[in-house]
């Protein structure tokens, strides 16, 4: 009815103050991004050259525009450094997620499967982690990890290895930290797909003569593909620019682009490269951001 | 009936094990904050030390301060605009703008902090805004309002509009109405949306990096730069007391959504 609209106007001035604010704080901050990334590297304070003076005029503008140099965007793509770091990243973030796809969905599907009471509890019980800070989780990690942590001592205990293994600084200390960080993440789509999913088609699935593997790959899993999609996305992209893990429990030689940008932020000081990274990284991600756009959108219509 | 059983004991077997390599980590942390040993390593005993040693850090002190304030701010101020958005979102029908409003909603929910902050950090070089307390404010409440929006969206979403609309035509206004129907049911949600909040600011090293000044060090900034030079007793406890913080927000969080839920309605995702 008609009462509809009428709470439609009112509610579309809602959108005036945090529409306002995210252009201010979210939208515009790329354009300095980007007027940065374009301008000449400078030992000053800030770093980098003024671009354009906006009241200056036109003439000024003109000039200004002229100056523009793409060599920040050069020499990403010449330095080694740089291009091992985006492929490197993209490997880990890949290698990762595969790994959160394939220890994650088991326990999404104990969790749907449980009894309706204890799915509520299971849920809670995965959520808390996510709360805990993310800092502190990576900490905990590095007490179990190193050279005399508990890890090792339970290993030598158990005479499964003879001397202390080095886990800090390795791969897989890395992949241990990023898989922890992110487990929520991918559970908690794929339990809301598998939650909803009807235990009868499965069932009929099995009545039918089909071995679990296959009703699991046939029917289980083709029908769990939004969540996937979900978990998947959710978890790649932060993990693309991922910083803090990898500083803290990788080793220090092959670093991902996250890293190479702060490095380059806060130790280099070259403004004007780390930006053009920035914008690169960005343009990297930004299939994968419209992906999960789309694919939020099209579950917030769904469960309306 | 023999195929479900062993099924069923497979994903009892792969929660449990997922649940414990969730939660072994920050157990152990936790009891080794009463470590009374100096090695992190050996076990020494029970004893408060840790605590008593960061009660006298003055440095941590204020780190933890600053850190609460930004925390609490930013929170209410990401819960109002959160709210807000939602609310046009869910009941603004179409408006000018609407797709890029909810992408820069869901855009920094994903998207790497590095990129978030670094940006944020060139606006405020640019406005040359003083950075401290307010620059972190402001940077957190940007990245906190998205998952209030989100988590109070999906609240309006699934309330019943037929009770907004039964109130206007008893003669409410539409304000009227939002203020007596509607915030009265989507409130557990607003609740765990400031608490959403709270926690993913006081959690936040990189964004805080980015848009903090010298000596307005956050707690996570403080904790990174000393876990970067190697494993300190004194860091389980710190990290112990932001637990048991966090702990207690859950509990009002939950017992909150639990009071939703006890009204006869489906309680928030989160």
């Amino acid at each position: 009815m008609s009462s509809r609209r009428i709470f439609a106007r009112p509610a579309r001035f809602a959108a005036i103050a945090p529409y306002l604010w995210m252009m201010l704080f979210f939208l515009v901050p790329f354009a300095f991004v980007l007027k940065i990334s374009l301008s000449q590297t400078a030992i000053a304070q800030p770093p980098y050259d003024p671009l354009f003076d906006l009241t200056a005029g036109w003439e000024a503008l003109k000039t200004a525009l002229a100056a523009l140099s793409i060599d920040n965007f050069r020499l990403l793509i010449s330095d080694d450094i740089y291009v091992f770091a985006y492929v490197r990243s993209l490997t880990v973030a890949v290698t990762a997620t595969a790994l959160l796809l394939l220890i994650g969905y088991p326990i999404a599907y104990g969790m749907a499967r449980l009894p309706r009471s204890w799915q509520a509890v299971a849920m809670v019980l995965v959520i808390v982690p996510f709360w805990t800070s993310f800092l502190i989780r990576i900490y905990a990690w590095i007490n179990i990890l190193q050279h005399d942590g508990l890890l090792n001592q339970i290993l030598l205990a158990l005479h499964l290895v003879s001397q202390p293994v080095v886990w800090l600084s390795t791969d897989s200390a890395m992949y241990i930290g990023i898989v922890y960080s992110y487990l929520p993440f991918m559970i908690l789509p794929l339990y809301a797909t598998l939650a909803k999913m009807e235990p009868a088609l499965e069932e009929a699935a099995g009545d039918l003569g089909a071995p679990p593997w296959q009703v699991f790959w046939l029917v289980t899993f083709p029908l769990s593909l939004p969540g996937v999609g979900a978990g998947v996305l959710l978890c790649f992209i932060p993990i693309v620019g991922e910083f803090v893990i990898p500083d803290l429990l990788a080793g220090s030689n092959a670093l991902m682009i996250g890293q190479t940008l702060w490095l380059e932020f806060f130790t280099n000081k070259d403004w004007p490269v780390a930006s053009a990274a920035a914008i690169v990284l960005l343009v990297v991600l930004l299939v994968p951001l419209l992906l999960y756009e789309r694919l939020q959108k099209r579950q917030l219509e769904q469960g309306r | 009936m023999r195929k479900v059983s062993r099924l069923s004991r497979f994903n009892i077997a792969s929660l449990a094990l997922g649940l414990a390599f969730l939660y072994l980590p920050i157990l152990i942390l936790v009891i080794y904050s009463f470590n009374a040993s100096r090695l992190v390593t050996v076990w020494g005993g029970w004893s408060l030390r840790w605590y008593h040693e960061f009660f006298n850090d003055r440095a941590m002190i204020e780190a933890a301060w600053m850190s609460l304030r930004v925390a609490v701010s930013s929170a209410t101020i990401a819960t109002l605009l959160g709210t807000l958005a939602a609310v046009a979102l869910s009941r603004g029908e179409r408006f000018r703008g609407r797709t890029l409003f909810s992408g820069m909603l869901y855009a920094p929910l994903v998207m790497p902090e590095v990129i978030t902050g670094l940006s944020l950090l060139l606006l405020f070089v640019a406005l040359n805004a003083e950075r401290g307390f307010w620059t972190v404010t402001i940077a957190h409440t940007t990245l906190t309002m998205c998952f209030v929006a989100v988590v109070v969206q999906s609240r309006l979403g699934s309330l019943d509009r037929s009770l907004e609309e039964a109130a206007m035509d008893l003669g409410c206004d539409p304000a009227r109405a939002f203020v007596a129907v509607t915030l009265p049911l989507i409130a557990p949600a607003i609740v765990a949306g400031w608490m959403l909040a709270f926690t993913l600011s006081l959690d936040d090293l990189v964004i805080a990096s980015f848009t903090t000044g010298p000596g307005s060090a956050t707690l996570p900034i403080r904790i990174y730069s000393e876990v970067r030079l190697g494993v300190k007793p004194e860091i389980n406890a710190i990290c112990t007391l932001v637990i048991a913080l966090i702990a207690i927000v859950i509990v009002i969080a939950s017992l909150a959504s639990k009071l939703s839920s006890s009204r006869g309605e489906s309680a928030a995702p989160l």
